[in-house]
Parts: C-alpha cells; structure tokens; sequence
C-alpha cells in the first residue's frame, strides 16, 4: 500500500490551491415527469465536505433528486421541480449565477463510465476547461492532468498512456477517469450516479479509496444500491423510499451509523438488511 | 496495485501435452450435400421439363422455375432428414445466400463489361488531352476527356461546398436543437430527397439561369447537384449524430459546456467518422448525374477550366453525348469515360472505407504530435 501514501503526500502539496468544498441544501423539493409525480417534499442538508449517500430501491427517485442538484433534470423536456436547492447560500435555481457555472460549481459522475471517445486520457482530464472556455497555459494544463489523475487515484496506471484513446481504458479506469475530469473544474460538490454499479471489486474499492481521499476537499453525494459501500464511504446518509403509486420520499435521514444500526424507522431497518427492495 | 503475487496457475508439466481442439465451424456435410443435391436435381427436372416435355427452350423462365423447385426440394429433403423446424432454417439460409448473391452478381458483370469494354481506349491521353481536335474518324485512342473530368470535378466540389456546411447544420439543428419546428424541417428535407434530378436542373435552369440572369455553367452545374446533395448528407449527418450516446452530451453539460461548446468539442468529434462517410454518400449520390446538367451546363468538347464562364463538359455528360453517335469510335470512347467514371467512385468509396472505418478514438499522427509537444501523451 505504499503507493497510496505516495499519492496522500502530492494530494497534500496540491490541497492549498484545492477549491474549498460547500454545502448543499434541499428544501421541500418535489419533482415531476409531466403530470407524473416522482419526489414529494424532500429536505436533506448534505454537509460541506462530508460524503452523504443516498439510497433505497430502484425507482423511488434517488437519481432524480441527484440530477436536480446540479440542474440536470431539466435537460429531460417534460421536467419540472418545486422547492429549493441551495449551494452554500447561493440558491441554484433562482439565483444569478448562470446555469453552466452553476454545474460547473456542482461536478457529477454518472453510472455508466462516459469517457469522450474522441480524445485521449489527457485531453478528458482537461476537457472541462474547453468545454467551459477556460483558458490555461501549456504547464498548467499539464500539471493539472497530472494532479487529477493522481487524485483520482488512476497516474500512476496511466502515466504512461496519457496519449491513449479514453475508451482504450478498463471500465473501472474510465470511471477513475470520469472522476479526474469532474475534479479538473475544481467543483465544490461532486454528485456520484452509482459510480461503481458497471465495475468489477477490485476497481470498486479503488473508487471507494478515491472517494475517501478527496472528500475533505469536496463534498459528496453519492447514489448506491450497495449497501456496505454506503457504511464504508459516507458520513451521513439518506434513505428514500416510494409507496405503490406514490412519489418518493426521504424516509430518514442522518449519521450513517445511526441508519444502519439503530433506525427510527421500521422500514429502514429492512431494507438495510435487505428484507426488502 | 502491483504488489499481487502471480497465482500459480500454469499446468504441471506432465499436462503439457498440446490440447485437443474440438472443431466448431465444422460444416454441416448432409446439409451441404443437400442442398447441392437439389440444386443438380432441380436442373435436371426442369431441363427436362423445359427442353423435353415442352418446346420452351432455355429462357428466363427456366431459372424462376428452377429456383422455386430448389427450394421446394430442400425444404423436402430438409424435413425427411431432419425435423419441420431445422428444414425451414435450412430453407431460409439458402434464401439469405442466394438474395447476396443476386446483390453481388449484377455489381460484379457491371463493373467487367465497363472495364472490359472500355479500357481498350484507356490511355494516357484519356486524361491529359481533350476532345477537340477528336474528328468523326479518329481512332479511339487520339484525345481525351479531360475537359470532362475536370468539369466533373469542379462541379461536385462546388456542389460539395455549398452543401456539406449546409447539410452538417441542418443536421445538428434537427438532432442537437431540435422542437416542433425541426419535424416540419426533416418532413421537408426527406421530400427534397425525393425531387427527379431533372426537376433540380429545370429548378436551377428556371431560378439562376433566366430569372437571375446566370450563364450556362459548371457553376449553374454545381448549384443543381447542390440540391440533389443536400438531403443525403443531411439526412446520413443526422443519423450519425443521432449515434452518439447520450450520456456522452450529458457529461459535458454537467462539465459546465454550452449546448455549442458541446456540439462543437464532443459531439462533432465523437461522430466525425460518420459524418466523413455522409460528405462521400452525398458526392457518390450526385457524381454520375447526367439530367441536371443537360440543363445547366450542356458539354463541350474543349477543356473549359472555369466553372463561372461558359459551359463545361462532365464525365456523365460526355459518356451521355458519345452513346448517341453511330461511330464505333464513339461508342467506344463513352465506355471509356463510363469506366472513368466508375473509377472515381470507387476511388471515393475506398477512402470513404479507409477514413469512416477509422472509429472515434483514432487519433492522428499530427494531433499526436501536438499532444507530446505540450506534454500531454
């Protein structure tokens, strides 16, 4: 392991120019597909670094309330929401701040690793400067392929191979790749789809040591079925559930430990333990 | 991590001896047999039928009658030997096979007899000189048609550079932009698709030529070829960009990208392959018109360099003009110029395969280099 300490040392020389991580706030959020209601008053304060997960079966809108944290529900055409979401004091939806800045601010990593097929694994570590007209010199560019890389926990496996195709990778480096490319915008948030549902063990534990290590700096939300990995990588989570015909709901919500041990409610306690869902 | 130990999984050495392979792709010899049976069999009954019992003779016919006893025998044999289900597969792979080899067969004859009969006039001089000093007499083998190859040329470039830009952004603006409008748009441009190409030379004739006062022209030529060219490649760009996955688009925009920024950086690139191939379909589509330029820029017999003054001659034009002679020569030049014709397409074609076989992540010598100059590969 003692690559991974190596990686903790260039992680600290780059934390002082590392943006400062903020929090999310969701209050009384309910959204629709048209007329078909999916969420109904959601409220959940996702903590300035800290990883909070969500989770509860499929279908009860988990992925949607994600999607509406960085404005990505309403790329769907029949979307709409109700409520407030707000970054640090700065509410997303109403405030002035520009819809691209906004999910500049608000990172995500899907569930299917989506590297830009055409460019190589440099080109979409950076791809967000070009994407957002940033501009940067040559060495900044390139310090910054290098610094990503290594906190997404994937330079020293493709050090070598910066001039590859990104889909050349494994499934599990392409998602480590996904994650580099977020964290080169430098987002204050970072939203995670089920990062880790299209891979194999061994590249979700390295996922799940990427998350650990870059959560001080960038506060996580992730989304996962998994039920261990939610106790092994988040601080606080949320459990969402939708009755028959119903739009979801947060069922509870609070210390990680807490949920899985000693839930309040009946419900929770099944579905951690996989009674139902 | 590389700090796991290679597992011991290599066989003791008294395992070492070469494993049998089990052939897979052994062929089905009682189904082989088969079928050539009643292929042979079926020819046998129905030259009988045709030559013997009846005065027929040896016709079109015989070959519909033979196909259709074919099958019937092997879907016969088929369920003799085997069972109702295996019989209609067997049926219906030789009806697959056959159907290709109906496609290949008339490709291949077409493209013999033109080489065949046009490469005896096939010179140098085919390419370098042109026609006007070729009198009624002459033998094939004095002058050329280069006057019509460069006319050619010149007309599908000018029709190529008006409608590939305009073809790409109709594309993206049906597939990337898209609402209600953009469906009366693509109803509009599948009907344009199906406009006869005289129609696009009248149009072209009617509009430039005697409202606005254009002269008989390569230009005039390109502009009519313009109209035939602008469905395909509209209509093949959007299926190609429609190919690229959504989640690709979604990526970017959560990156913070404009819908432009993400056009221009992921999309485009992403489709770049296909959208080579559509630029080739839609030149492919209009290299051998010959309708729209009898009206547009009607031949001439000597080289003419200039699109925009005076008319120019066309390698569909010319074979066109040389057809109708009653020369020998003639005849035999127009084959020429056919096979001309047809080796530029396939020229087109192979780098059209070269180029669109090239997936999304080929990434070129030259960008290569600017990567390793910038320290980023």
């Amino acid at each position: 392991m003692t690559t991974i300490e190596h990686e903790v040392l260039d992680l600290n020389a780059y934390s002082s120019e590392a943006p400062r991580s903020s929090s999310l706030t969701a209050r009384d959020v309910s959204a629709w597909f048209a007329d078909h209601k999916v969420l109904e008053r959601v409220n959940l304060d996702m903590p300035a670094g800290e990883v909070t997960a969500l989770i509860g079966p499929s279908g009860c809108g988990k992925s949607t309330f994600l999607r509406i944290l960085n404005r990505m529900h309403e790329l769907v055409p029949s979307a709409t929401l109700s409520g407030t979401v707000s970054l640090d004091e700065n509410d997303i939806y109403r405030g002035d701040i520009p819809v691209t800045e906004m999910r500049r601010r608000i990172g995500m990593v899907f569930q299917k690793p989506n590297p830009f097929p055409a460019m190589t694994v440099s080109e979409n570590v950076i791809a967000g400067l070009k994407l957002s007209g940033v501009k940067a010199t040559k060495s900044d560019r390139r310090d910054l392929v290098e610094s990503c890389l290594q906190r997404a926990g994937l330079w020293n496996e493709v050090k070598n191979r910066l001039g590859a195709a990104g889909g050349a990778l494994s499934g599990g480096q392409q998602q480590r790749l996904c994650i580099a490319r977020a964290l080169a915008v430098k987002p204050s948030v970072l939203l995670m789809d089920e990062p880790c549902s299209a891979l194999d063990p061994t590249s979700t534990r390295r996922i799940e040591e990427t998350i650990a290590e870059i959560a001080h700096e960038v506060t996580i939300v992730i989304v996962t079925h998994n039920m261990q990995q939610a106790q092994r990588v988040s601080n606080t989570a949320a459990f969402f559930l939708a009755g028959e015909g119903e739009p979801g709901r947060i069922v509870e919500a609070g210390d990680t430990k807490t949920l899985f041990t000693n839930p309040a409610d009946p419900r929770t306690l099944d579905y951690v333990n996989g009674r139902f869902g | 991590m590389t700090d796991t130990t290679t597992i011991g999984l290599a066989a003791s050495p008294d395992l070492q001896q070469a494993e049998q392979r089990i052939s897979l792709r052994r062929i089905d010899r009682s189904a082989v047999l088969a079928v050539v049976g009643s292929g042979v069999g079926a020819m046998a009954f129905v030259w009988l039928l045709f030559t013997q019992f009846t005065a027929a003779g040896i016709n079109i016919g015989m070959f519909v009658v033979w196909y259709l006893v074919f099958i019937s025998m092997i879907w016969a044999i088929g369920r003799e030997q085997y069972d109702p289900v295996r019989a209609r597969d067997l049926v219906a792979r030789v009806v697959f096979w056959s159907a290709g080899l109906v496609i290949v067969v008339p490709m291949i004859a077409i493209a013999t007899y033109t080489i065949a009969k046009g490469v005896t006039a096939l010179t140098p001089n085919f390419f370098f000189q042109d026609q006007s000093r070729v009198g009624p007499l002459s033998p094939a083998k004095v002058g050329g048609a280069s006057q019509a190859i460069v006319g050619t040329l010149e007309q599908v470039a000018i029709a190529a550079i008006i409608s590939v830009p305009l073809g790409i952004l109709v594309a993206i603006y049906l597939n990337e932009v898209g609402g209600r409008l953009a469906r009366v748009v693509r109803t509009v441009v599948d009907a344009m698709s199906a406009i006869p190409s005289i129609v696009a030379g009248l149009f072209i004739f009617a509009s430039f030529i005697l409202a606005f006062g254009g002269q008989l022209s390569g230009f005039a030529a390109g502009l009519a070829l313009a109209v035939l060219m602008l469905p395909t490649v509209t209509r093949t760009t959007e299926v190609v960009l429609r190919l690229v996955p959504g989640g690709l688009r979604e990526a970017s925009l959560a990156l913070g990208a404009t819908e432009w920024r993400t056009t221009r950086h992921v999309v485009l690139p992403t489709a770049r392959s296909g959208i080579v191939t559509a630029v080739i379909l839609g030149v492919a589509r209009v290299i051998g018109e010959t309708a729209p330029l009898l009206l547009t820029t009607l031949g001439a017999v000597s080289m003419n360099w200039s699109p925009f003054e005076g008319k120019q001659s066309a390698l569909p034009l010319y074979v066109y003009r040389l057809f109708q002679l009653p020369q020998e020569v003639a005849i035999q030049r127009a084959w020429t110029g056919a096979l001309v014709l047809l080796l530029l397409v396939f020229v087109l074609f192979v780098t059209a395969r070269i180029i669109g076989g090239r997936g999304p992540s080929h990434i070129s010598r030259f960008r290569r280099a600017r990567l390793a100059r910038e320290g980023l590969a």
